[in-house]
């Protein structure tokens, strides 16, 4: 028997073409047969269970802080990986903000081939808008594309000079790349810890305004009119950053944005228990902005659900809320949220979770692809009824700050198949 | 550890704790006036003030009122501690409860703090002043010196402003609360700069139209750091609008009451001499805040016997 020959049975398919009943059968990294209750061949192939489960194409992660190189205390790109696969994950972008930065090919290559050697997913680095991300030297777009870099962030900060960043549009636009924005207007947000608010307002805690984030959605909305070149928003947090995403989709623009899990399920009372699993950037806001952000997933306004998956040793969350480190774990549990709060079919959410992100992170060739004969066989396997609690002791990641504690999650990952081999099965890594 | 009592803030505190407190710091405070104003309450119990954030006044207070009530006390400030040779907060907090501590009195630059802190040992917690937050035993010796010198525990219908810093201020937020919640009239006075964000509080920025009606003023410190920056512009453009100056201070009733949490800033946002203000009961807030810090440490500690002298 041979782990590259895979039989999913008794499953349900959904993609772009909608949802079937059928089995599907892998070799060699590729769908090679669908049909009805296919024959099984034990002796050839490994059978895995798909009964009453649905069967799509792997989740893609446009927003994955894996942490290395240079603080593998949080997170390394085996413990992220692993915890990727467990969320049914295929491709992750790993961000740029690791020590030192994805700022130039050495640094690239070494996050790129990590990724391969560990082979649990597809670990593709975006590479940072600025040398050392610090808003002022752009990084050679160029010879970063070389070496496979289609996404620039400088994330964790935004671009705060409106002239570098149109001048980055244009550089990066004329070489097919794509500029991801943190929407952030530091000026704004000194020393803030959480959403500026009532709740703020209350707890004598700095405030971080929704306008510092709808500012920059704005200004970049403008610099994708003026250059041309795409945008794409990260991690969305306003009921006013959507309507502006919204009408410059309208207004035809080639601008994307993306949302986060916690961004769709938490706000910012969450703080008040003053716990800093809860500090994230952007904060958590109010149910209202909670409530567009979910209707502009559903649609359209927003093309994709990202993690911003951000591990936090556990002193690190212990220190006081105004040092604590902002983030929160985000792939084991991406699905189980997404599902718990999203009114949709699985077709939109894969649609989300899959389709929409590859597409964004130029990864269409091999993820979010229709399940049919040919195809490359990155799927995932999900129990849809399951009602679920997160174990923050029991999850993959090498840090467990995770927020969901003791909350209900739906729908969970049976198995990921990723280049055809099984790297998860009943919930369990295979390595 | 979390079923365990303590005083974190007014509002987790609850109305009718509040009201059981100020009787507990009336009583507190004929203690105080007896000849030997020492009582074995809390004999054998050690009390820990943990002071993240140098505040010689109050840790005085809070130090003062453990020893009236016998306990035995230990103070970690800031300078002297590993918290700056890199121990983190938890660390510090398991140390020294490990020694055998029964009360954390904790004031620290961040709010929150008392709450994290909570979650790392068996002791109680009171908090001395976390952030812009809260500092709710100066709410309650403030509440009490209202009502020890108007001569009546009904605060409905009195008129309380709070002048200055409200949106930095823990002692405003702590004051507005209690003083709310035991049925007054609360407003603030402060430039739009200086007011929370979303204040629930109605507020105000003319200080001269409102001097002359309240019952209560009650002055805040403001940093002079905040002068001369996007908050208040300097020289002394907000003393001209928001000190109690000398015409402002003629304008008060006579009946009136002046307040200061102290420590004054002479000249930025009090320029008549308190002293010679017979409205002024800023000496009294010193005095009362020993009692109130009492009646705190021995509700959370005490038993019923042990007041006597001891």
């Amino acid at each position: 028997m041979t782990l590259d020959r895979l039989l999913l049975t008794g499953g349900t398919v959904v993609d772009g073409g909608g949802e079937r009943r059928l089995d599907v059968r892998i070799a060699d990294g590729v769908i090679v047969e669908i049909g009805v209750a296919l024959d099984a061949d034990p002796a050839l192939e490994r059978v895995l269970d798909a009964q009453g489960c649905i069967v799509g194409p792997g989740f893609v992660d446009l927003h994955t802080h894996l942490r290395e190189p240079g603080m593998t205390e949080a997170e390394t790109i085996a413990t992220g990986s692993a915890a990727a696969a467990l969320g049914g994950y295929t491709a992750v972008v790993a961000m740029p903000n690791t020590d030192p930065t994805q700022d130039c090919v050495e640094v690239v290559e070494f996050v790129r081939n990590r990724g391969r050697e560990v082979g649990l997913c597809d670990v593709r680095p975006s590479g940072s808008i600025t040398i050392g991300r610090a808003g002022v030297q752009l990084t050679p777009f160029s010879e970063l594309a070389a070496v496979g870099v289609h996404l620039f962030t400088d994330d964790g900060s935004g671009v705060q000079d409106a002239g570098l960043m149109r001048r980055a549009l244009e550089y990066a636009g004329e070489l097919g790349l794509l500029l991801a924005q943190h929407c952030e207007v530091a000026a704004m947000t000194h020393g803030a810890v959480m959403h500026e608010g009532d709740c703020c307002s209350h707890l004598g805690l700095p405030g971080w305004p929704a306008l510092a984030e709808e500012l920059m959605v704005h200004r970049d909305i403008e610099l994708c009119r003026l250059t041309g070149s795409p945008v794409h928003l990260l991690h969305l947090s306003t009921a006013r950053s959507v309507e502006l995403v919204r009408a410059a989709k309208a207004d035809g623009l080639p601008v994307t944005a993306e949302a986060t899990p916690h961004h769709i399920s938490l706000t910012d009372e969450a703080l008040r228990a003053f716990d800093a699993r809860f500090k994230v950037n952007p904060p958590l806001r109010t149910m209202a902005d909670v409530e567009a952000v979910r209707r502009g997933l559903l649609d359209g306004a927003i093309d994709a659900v990202a993690t911003d998956h951000a591990p936090h040793p556990a002193h690190a969350k212990e220190r006081p809320l105004d040092e604590a480190p902002p983030g929160m774990l985000g792939l084991e549990t991406a699905l189980g949220v997404t599902r718990k709060v999203l009114d949709t079919n699985w077709q939109k959410l894969f649609e989300l979770l899959s389709t929409g992100p590859a597409r964004i992170a130029g990864l269409a060739d091999a993820h979010g692809r229709p399940v049919e004969v040919g195809e490359p066989a990155n799927l995932v396997v999900i129990d849809p009824d399951v009602d679920w609690e997160v174990d923050p002791g029991g999850l993959a990641s090498l840090s467990n700050n995770t927020p969901y504690i003791g909350m209900g999650l739906r729908s969970r990952v049976r198995h990921t198949i990723f280049h055809g081999r099984a790297v998860v099965i009943d919930r369990e890594v295979n390595r | 550890m979390s079923e365990r009592r303590h005083f974190r803030s007014i509002a987790e505190v609850g109305v009718d704790s509040v009201r059981r407190l100020l009787d507990l710091t009336d009583h507190m405070a004929e203690v105080s006036r007896r000849p030997n104003p020492k009582v074995p309450a809390l004999r054998g119990r050690t009390v820990c003030n943990l002071f993240f954030e140098d505040s010689t006044r109050t840790r005085m207070s809070f130090d003062t009122a453990a020893k009236r009530l016998s306990a035995d006390t230990m103070t970690l400030a800031v300078g002297s501690s590993s918290v700056n040779k890199g121990e983190s907060l938890r660390d510090t907090v398991e140390t020294l409860s490990a020694m055998g501590v029964d009360a954390f009195v904790v004031r620290h630059r961040t709010a929150g703090v008392p709450w994290q802190i909570s979650g790392w040992t068996d002791a109680v917690v009171v908090n001395a002043g976390d952030g812009w937050h809260a500092h709710p035993t100066q709410a309650l010796l403030d509440a009490y010196t209202i009502m020890n010198r108007r001569g009546t525990k009904n605060f409905e219908g009195l008129s309380v402003a709070i002048v200055g810093d409200i949106r930095h201020s823990r002692v405003a937020r702590s004051v507005t609360e209690i003083l709310t919640m035991l049925g007054a009239t609360v407003t603030h006075v402060a430039p739009r700069t200086l007011l929370p964000p979303m204040n629930p509080t109605p507020s105000t920025h003319a200080l001269d139209d409102l001097i002359g009606s309240v019952d209560v003023l009650y002055m805040l410190r403001i940093q002079t750091e905040r002068m001369g920056t996007g908050l208040v512009p300097g020289g002394s453009e907000y003393t001209d609008r928001f000190a109690l100056t000398p015409s402002r201070a003629r304008r008060l009733r006579p009946d009136s009451l002046v307040m200061h949490p102290g420590p004054m800033n002479r000249g930025v946002e009090i320029t008549v001499d308190p002293s010679e203000l017979p409205q002024s009961v800023i000496t009294a807030q010193v005095t009362n805040g020993i009692a109130a810090r009492m009646a705190v440490l021995f509700d959370l500690l005490g038993s019923t016997a042990g007041l006597e002298e001891g």
